[in-house]
């Protein structure tokens, strides 16, 4: 037995996790794993439903990106049906996959990580919190809700409801979108380039602040996937896959992301609920990638809006020698960007005379026995894949979501930062956050990525070689 | 931990559900800048306070019973708690948590951890690090009392905002027929 740390539960990120560090006989760091913890089983009891429930049972393995499972589990139905959906139902899908975007990159800027920013990763915990965030920035975390209120109403106007909207289905959506609508949407997005903009410039000021303590934040080279459009665009709902290595070199493009079981994996360990999915290609180790904001930032040639691009290109200086950013804390930055870029998208969708056709449905019977949905989620691309027979029952279902996609960098980031802040065996409070801070750039979503969630009381423990406690924290 | 005003103590805590009733709860928007100057929230998945808390005065619940440590912190909550609220269909019926309770645990975890995993399967029973799935997944209220249900797949911001408000009075909220539903 190795000397273990636990920090229980992993807290300000979407759900339910815990952390051992295993130290060796000299006390330093051997590794570090992250655990997850709470276990759903979406894959097996989905059988036997129909399809077209498939969007609403879906989205509920998600309260925070909801409206992305809805979307991957519509397109899944589309190539059931076999069927183009209409012009109007795509924007339409576009608009709220950018909502999505906005309410929960908001969610995880303002609500999660920012008391680290503004308060200190050593500041008191009691008050390191949203709620603590009021007392002092209170104009600061009013923007933060308002930001993630605009990507709420947004769904909401579109779909009846916030939360678990049935809006999408196989074949398009349930409604259009009337012009009065469209500008009460219209009418949010000044606010929401300004207070994007607000949060690019104290990010800015943060990346200054911590440069000693960053370069531990999961700064590693592994590969990067994610969509892209045809011209290489930052992309979103349609697209093909591309992969990058962390030097920046393009290794695989243009694959058919309706065809993701030919490239990856996924690999199940006895310790976490989570598994870990891999490029086949290059094996288990050398297959681990990142999926999500900073893995989309890196693999696109450019971004289609002006603002984003403009970001983008200074996000680019930054990565120095290698073409890609390899440090991990820079999601944050990535996700700003995307922030920017959803906005500005919006907006362009919302002004194209398409969105508001008449026409959003198309019908059509079984005509495929498989399909799979492909979308970029908040925190990366997501596929849904169902196998029917002909009256649409569920045979099989797979489930590949973003988190996942993420786990072996999530645990090489804690081993990192572990490796770089724990010292003789001692822990502290502002360590022990820090080792949270660095799972929580990932944004992880526990929630969507084992179909389950929850929080517990942290407790840390220091066990030596022997199985001894050394040393124990409790907060 | 003691008492460091006297403002009410309000925790959240997250069971087996997704989250969704904790969205909800944000979805109050402004309004928790209000609710913020009201009362200190002691314990969240938002908040970084790790072990649970004494004496709090409201306990919001979301999820259903489902794996042992669901279980204990059930527990957990209702010896420390004055109010708790099951906020939401998965604490109040075991809703889509539930409907895994019709396979038995080695089946669920079969499909994802062998048939969908590589050709080296490993199932998930370090159960020093993971938590064990009990048989079923269950409502909160077969385990501990409950004081208040919040019905809704998640409950909205506004039957939330009038639960909380409720509840500072000191009032078990008493729902109007527009907030009983379910989905
Ligand atoms: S009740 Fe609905 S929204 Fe709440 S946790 Fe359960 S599935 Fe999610």
């Amino acid at each position: 037995m190795s000397n273990t740390i636990t920090i229980e539960p992993v807290s300000r990120i979407e759900g339910h996790a815990k952390i051992t560090i295993h130290l060796d006989s000299k006390n330093s760091v051997k590794t570090a794993r992250f655990h997850v913890n709470e276990f759903r089983g979406f894959e097996k009891f989905c059988e036997g439903r129909l399809m077209w429930e498939m969007p609403g049972i879906t989205s509920r393995i998600c309260g925070i990106c909801p409206a992305s499972h809805l979307i991957a589990s519509a397109k899944a139905g589309d190539e059931i049906l076999a069927i183009a959906i209409p012009e109007t139902a795509e924007n339409l899908r576009r608009i709220l996959t950018l909502a999505q975007w906005i309410q929960s990159h908001a969610l995880s800027f303002f609500h999660l990580s920012s008391p680290d920013f503004l308060l200190g990763f050593d500041s008191d915990p009691a008050k390191r919190n949203v709620f603590g965030l009021m007392e002092d920035h209170r104009d600061l975390v009013r923007r933060g809700i308002r930001l993630r209120k605009f990507g709420q109403e947004v769904i909401e106007i579109l779909g009846g409801r916030r939360i678990h909207t049935p809006w999408a289905v196989a074949g398009g959506v349930r409604e259009p979108l009337d012009t009065g609508n469209r500008d009460s949407m219209l009418g949010w997005i000044p606010e929401a380039k300004e207070t994007t903009r607000i949060a690019l410039t104290l990010f800015k000021e943060v990346l200054d602040k911590y440069q000693q303590d960053i370069v531990s934040f999961g700064s590693f080279r592994s590969l990067f996937v994610g969509l892209v459009s045809d011209k290489g665009d930052l992309e979103y709902y349609h697209g093909s896959l591309r992969v990058m290595d962390g030097l920046g070199n393009v290794i695989a493009d243009k694959l058919d992301a309706r065809r993701y079981f030919d490239y990856f994996a996924e690999r199940a360990e006895s310790w976490s609920f989570l598994k870990f999915p891999y490029y086949k290609k290059l094996g288990f180790q050398r297959g681990a990638y990142r999926v999500g904001p900073l893995a989309r930032v890196n693999i696109c040639d450019q971004i289609s809006t002006p603002l984003a691009e403009a970001e983008r290109v200074q996000f680019k200086e930054m990565t120095g020698e290698a073409g890609a950013q390899n440090n991990s804390f820079y999601y944050h930055y990535a996700r700003l960007i995307e922030l920017l870029f959803a906005v500005e998208e919006m907006e362009r969708l919302l002004n194209d005379p398409v969105t508001l056709g008449r026409t959003t449905r198309s019908k059509a019977l079984i005509n495929r026995s498989e399909g799979v949905g492909a979308a970029e989620a908040p925190r990366g691309i997501l596929f849904h894949h169902y196998t029917v027979d002909e009256n649409g029952v569920l045979q099989k279902v797979n489930l590949l979501i973003a988190t996942a996609q993420n786990n072996s960098a999530m645990n090489r980031t804690v081993t990192q930062i572990a490796t770089q802040f724990i010292d003789d065996a001692k822990l502290t409070e502002g360590i022990l956050n820090r080792i949270e801070a660095g799972i929580r750039c990932f944004d992880p979503c526990l929630s969507c990525s084992t179909h389950a969630l929850g929080a517990m009381p942290l407790h840390v423990q220091l066990v030596s070689e022997e199985g001894i406690i050394l040393d124990e924290v409790k907060r | 931990m003691q008492k460091v005003d006297s403002k009410p103590r309000v925790a959240t805590v997250w069971l087996g559900g997704c989250s969704g009733c904790h969205m909800s709860f944000l979805d109050m928007d402004e309004r928790l800048l209000e609710l913020a100057d009201r009362i200190r929230l002691v314990y969240s998945p938002l908040a970084d306070v790790k072990e649970f808390p004494r004496d709090v005065d409201v306990t919001f619940v979301e999820g259903a019973v489902s794996n042992e440590e669901n279980e204990h912190m059930a527990h957990i909550v209702r010896r420390n708690s004055r109010y708790v609220v099951s906020l939401g269909d998965c604490a109040v019926t075991g809703n889509v948590t539930a409907l895994r309770n019709k396979h038995s645990n080695v089946e669920i975890i079969h499909r994802s951890y062998v048939e969908l995993a590589d050709k080296t399967p490993s199932l998930p029973i370090q159960f020093n690090t993971v938590a064990q799935l009990l048989p079923q997944a269950r409502p909160l209220h077969e385990y501990v009392n409950v004081d208040a249900f919040l019905h809704g797949c998640p409950p909205t911001a506004d039957q939330i905002w009038f639960a909380v408000n409720e509840l500072l009075e000191g009032r078990v909220p008493v729902f109007s027929t527009i907030y009983l539903r379910y989905g």
